[in-house]
């Protein structure tokens, strides 16, 4: 096991080169560059921001001291917040980002995870169409229909809830996270309801039944175990994926994470919040992949077998 | 005993999912911003992006404009009804008889929010360190009027005496121009031009030092009536009166909380649920609404900009100006404004917004479809036959997109030319026009200070925002020599009517129109003024508690 931790992630580091390298550049050859304005910049003015950041040395010189500052942990000043810098930024929106990531994982396993086993339970019947249907809903409905739609129910007419902010008034975190989990959420239904509908026709299902046990315990013991398995796999890219797809609901409900620095830098040809940002999703992603590996190796005796095999 | 484990496993995450649920729902009802706001005295300000910095040689930025201006002072300040220029750390002043030296009397009972008194060396030190280079300042030029000061911030001189800034005594500034420049004292309100303080900068780092911590909460010493408290990034910027302005028995408001809103609809919401008092700006779509429901609410005033379209000169089918006042005269604005922009923009008919300080140009073109078919048949193109294939390039947006598809339109039913539509991400479309690499291009433009020469100064030859290639000798003559040597507003004004008239019969550009400032304002917010510049004295600023409880729905 350790060996198979080890060697992932050992791979992982030419991955990441990969992808520091090629944003480094990509950046640099995108047209516009981060201190192009409307009213006409002085040249002068400009050579000052070029020098300090370090834009005036030839690229490759900037790329190995990159590299360089990246293996101490530096990211580099952001060109847009003048005296912040891209650790900074990226420490202070990463607990909100995470926080409501979390939230939001909870809201798709919660809804998502007992729609498809409901639905499951009775294939082919209103029980499995209406939960399924509306699945395919929550699929399809992007965030930036569905916050906006909460909050003008929830929030507008009939004044529950707030319409934006983050840890500011009561119940704010509500919508985000449910804006945020219903996409997965859906998801999550279908990926449950094809698990479920797998092992329920399994040999033991029916072992199971046979010694008399109520049909709840069937399932939530006997059932969910198995068709969890494809869930428990998606949930880490799932999380992932959570955390950098944020943009649209942190934007929507002005929620001070990370998602939006991530597409503003972009636009901003903010370059070194450009690259922290990538870099730093990119080992996220990483991560989470070899988690939810780590996490199948350990709920599946095949593969963990395997494994010990080959160590 | 496995009963046990269970037991507790179960109450565990019974527990865990009351924490979530509490966290999620919180435990108290909320009264709104406004409440609370009109209660305590403190305002709710709608401020667009976030704010880059809050050093004032830095930014460049309306939000942070608007937080600036209520922790710094000028020398001056403006009335918000007229814009003319009224007393604020300067009590008086007296301009030379030729208009070139300026000399401020400093109230003595100005101070830095630390106690230190605000004196001229203040001033004298912040405009130098403005000028400084290595600070990247894109608003030196604010200051260029002063005598060899664009020579000093090019580093051509480095002998900072040679500038015409001369501290007579402590509360006494003598400032030497280059030419009379009527519009100066309009400069001194303009971020570029507040002082610093001194002590402050010089102990977080080197005065020219780009984002040392000088401008972070518990360091920042400034003079303006509010004093900064709280700076959380993307969530808010909060400002609280300052007990030691010189003028703190005028400020009404105990503190302001300026909220970072990028997104124009969030912001519409958060005014509607009794968020804001005010909001930065309002979505395009929902301007009929409130103009129809609620007009109250909706408070729209023209504003110092231009949206207009650039043309590429240096074309072969563009350079002949027929051509270029034939797509001048085809597109109807009026129409353009009323069915397309839809936000109550003025239709443009001269680059210079009417009235811009007593300023107004005359109208040299009008919508004429038959006439800009005269006219493009007289530059061999009758009916548009042979008109090459033109782009126009706007940066990526859906509301110049749809103007763009209107005039594409016009021009074809007009002048039975065929245009097709690029567009291009912010800074890619700006790489272009900047390069040239366009025929036709959108563009926008706000003033730096309500005076005609922010609208005029940019078009003479080699300008770097002319960016149109085009050029003609009498308008760089009225403007860079004639003007400036002109210190009798009625004067100068008709020498820069004479340059725009040029400008307008020449048609580089196409005005389309004259922007206007649009926003949500809660009713209990009193003392806004609307001026052309959205200009707001925050001192004059109040709130009503009667009016907390107006329904906004």
């Amino acid at each position: 096991m350790f060996r198979f931790i080890l060697s992932r992630l050992l791979q992982a580091i030419p991955v990441l080169l990969v992808v520091i390298t090629a944003t480094f550049f990509l950046v640099r050859a995108a047209p516009g560059g981060p201190f192009s304005a409307e009213k006409a910049v002085p040249p002068e003015v400009i050579k000052a921001l070029e020098a300090q950041y370090k834009l005036d040395q030839p690229v490759w010189q900037q790329y190995i001291s990159y590299l360089g500052d990246l293996a101490q942990g530096d990211f580099g000043p952001s060109f847009r917040y003048p005296g912040r810098t891209v650790d900074e930024l990226i420490y202070g929106g990463l607990p909100i980002t995470a926080e409501l990531a979390l939230y939001a994982m909870l809201v798709a396993i919660i809804i998502g995870v007992s729609a498809g086993v409901f639905a499951a339970l009775k294939p082919n019947t209103p029980q499995d169409y209406v939960p399924m249907s509306a699945a395919m809903v929550g699929i399809c409905m992007p965030s930036f229909l569905m916050g906006p739609l909460l909050v003008l129910i929830f929030g507008i007419w009939l004044e529950w809830l707030p319409v934006s902010g983050w840890g500011d008034l009561p119940g704010d975190k509500l919508l985000p996270a449910i804006t945020l989990g219903t996409g997965y959420a859906a998801f999550l239904a279908r990926l449950s309801r094809g698990g479920m509908l797998e092992v329920m026709s399994q040999d033991y299902i029916r072992t199971a039944r046979a010694k008399g046990l109520p049909e709840w315990v069937v399932v939530l013991k006997h059932g969910l175990r198995g068709g969890l398995i494809p869930v428990v796999a998606f949930l880490g890219p799932a999380f992932a994926g959570l955390l950098s797809g944020s943009f649209v609901v942190e934007t929507i409900f002005q929620i001070p994470g990370l998602g939006r620095f991530y597409v503003q830098a972009a636009f901003n040809r903010d370059y070194t919040m450009i690259l922290g940002t990538t870099v730093f999703f990119a080992t996220l992603i990483i991560l989470f992949n070899l988690l939810s590996d780590i996490i199948a190796v350990w709920i599946n005796p095949k593969l963990r077998h395997q494994v010990q095999g080959g160590s | 005993m496995p009963m046990q484990k269970n037991n507790n496993l179960r109450t565990t995450a019974l527990l865990f999912t009351w924490l979530v649920f509490i966290s999620l729902v919180g435990c108290s009802g909320g009264e709104n911003n406004v409440t609370t706001g009109n209660r305590d005295g403190i305002l709710h300000w709608g401020n667009g992006t976030d704010p880059q910095e809050l050093d004032p040689h830095i930014i460049t930025g309306i939000p942070e404009h608007h937080i600036l201006t209520a922790l710094l002072e000028g020398l001056v300040a403006k009335d918000p009804a007229t814009l003319e220029p009224i007393p604020a750390v300067a009590k008086s002043w007296n301009i030379s008889s030729d208009g070139k030296t300026y000399t401020f009397q400093l109230r003595h009972n100005a101070v830095w929010s630390n106690g230190d008194p605000v004196t001229s060396h203040d001033f004298a030190w912040s405009w130098w360190r403005a000028l400084q280079p290595a600070l990247g300042n894109q608003y030196a030029y604010m200051l260029f009027p002063i005598k060899n000061s664009e020579a000093y911030a090019k580093g051509e001189i480095d002998d900072f005496s040679k500038v015409g800034v001369k501290v007579i005594d402590d509360y006494t500034l003598e400032v030497e121009l280059n030419n009379a420049t009527p519009y100066f004292l309009q400069l001194l309100d303009h971020y570029s031009m507040f002082p610093v303080h001194r002590p402050t900068i010089e102990k977080f780092g080197k005065p020219d030092e780009r984002g040392s911590l000088w401008t972070r909460p518990g360091n920042f010493v400034g003079n303006g009536p509010f004093t900064l408290k709280e700076w959380k990034l993307f969530k808010r910027v909060d400002v609280v009166k300052n007990p030691q302005y010189w003028d703190a028995n005028k400020v009404k408001l105990n503190g302001i909380r300026f909220h970072p809103i990028e997104n124009v609809a969030t912001e519409e919401r958060m005014f509607r649920s009794g968020q804001l008092h005010h909001t930065a700006s309002i979505p395009i779509d929902k301007v009929a609404t409130y103009k129809k429901d609620k007009p109250h609410l909706l408070h729209t005033y023209p504003y110092l900009g231009n949206y207009f379209y650039r043309i590429n000169t240096t074309l072969p089918h563009l350079k002949d100006k027929r051509v270029r006042q034939a797509l001048a005269m085809s597109i109807n604005s009026k129409q353009l404004t009323e069915q397309v922009t839809k936000g109550g923009e003025v239709p443009a008919y001269t680059f210079t917004p009417p009235d811009t300080l007593g300023y107004t140009a005359k109208s040299a073109f009008e919508f004429n479809p038959e006439k800009a078919k005269q006219l493009l048949a007289d530059a061999g193109f009758p009916n548009g036959e042979g008109f090459p294939v033109t782009e126009l390039l706007y940066n990526t947006s859906e509301g110049h997109r749809k103007i763009a598809v209107a005039i594409q339109q016009m021009w074809n039913q007009y002048l039975g030319v065929n245009i097709i539509l690029n567009n291009q991400d912010w800074k890619v479309y700006l790489d272009s026009v900047n390069n040239g690499d366009y025929t036709i291009a959108r563009a926008g433009w706000i003033g730096d200070y309500v005076d005609p020469n922010t609208f005029l100064d940019m078009w003479v030859k080699d300008g770097g925002n002319n960016r149109t290639g085009w050029s003609n000798p009498r308008y760089d003559e009225l403007i860079l020599k004639l003007a400036p040597k002109t210190a009798d507003r009625n004067l100068r004004y008709q020498l820069m009517a004479e340059a725009e008239a040029i400008l307008l019969e020449d048609m580089p550009i196409i005005p389309i129109y004259i922007y206007n400032s649009k926003s949500l304002v809660h009713p209990s917010l009193k003392g806004l003024q609307p001026n052309i510049l959205n200009y707001v004295l925050y001192k004059n600023l109040s709130l009503d508690t009667n009016l907390s409880g107006v329904k906004l729905n």
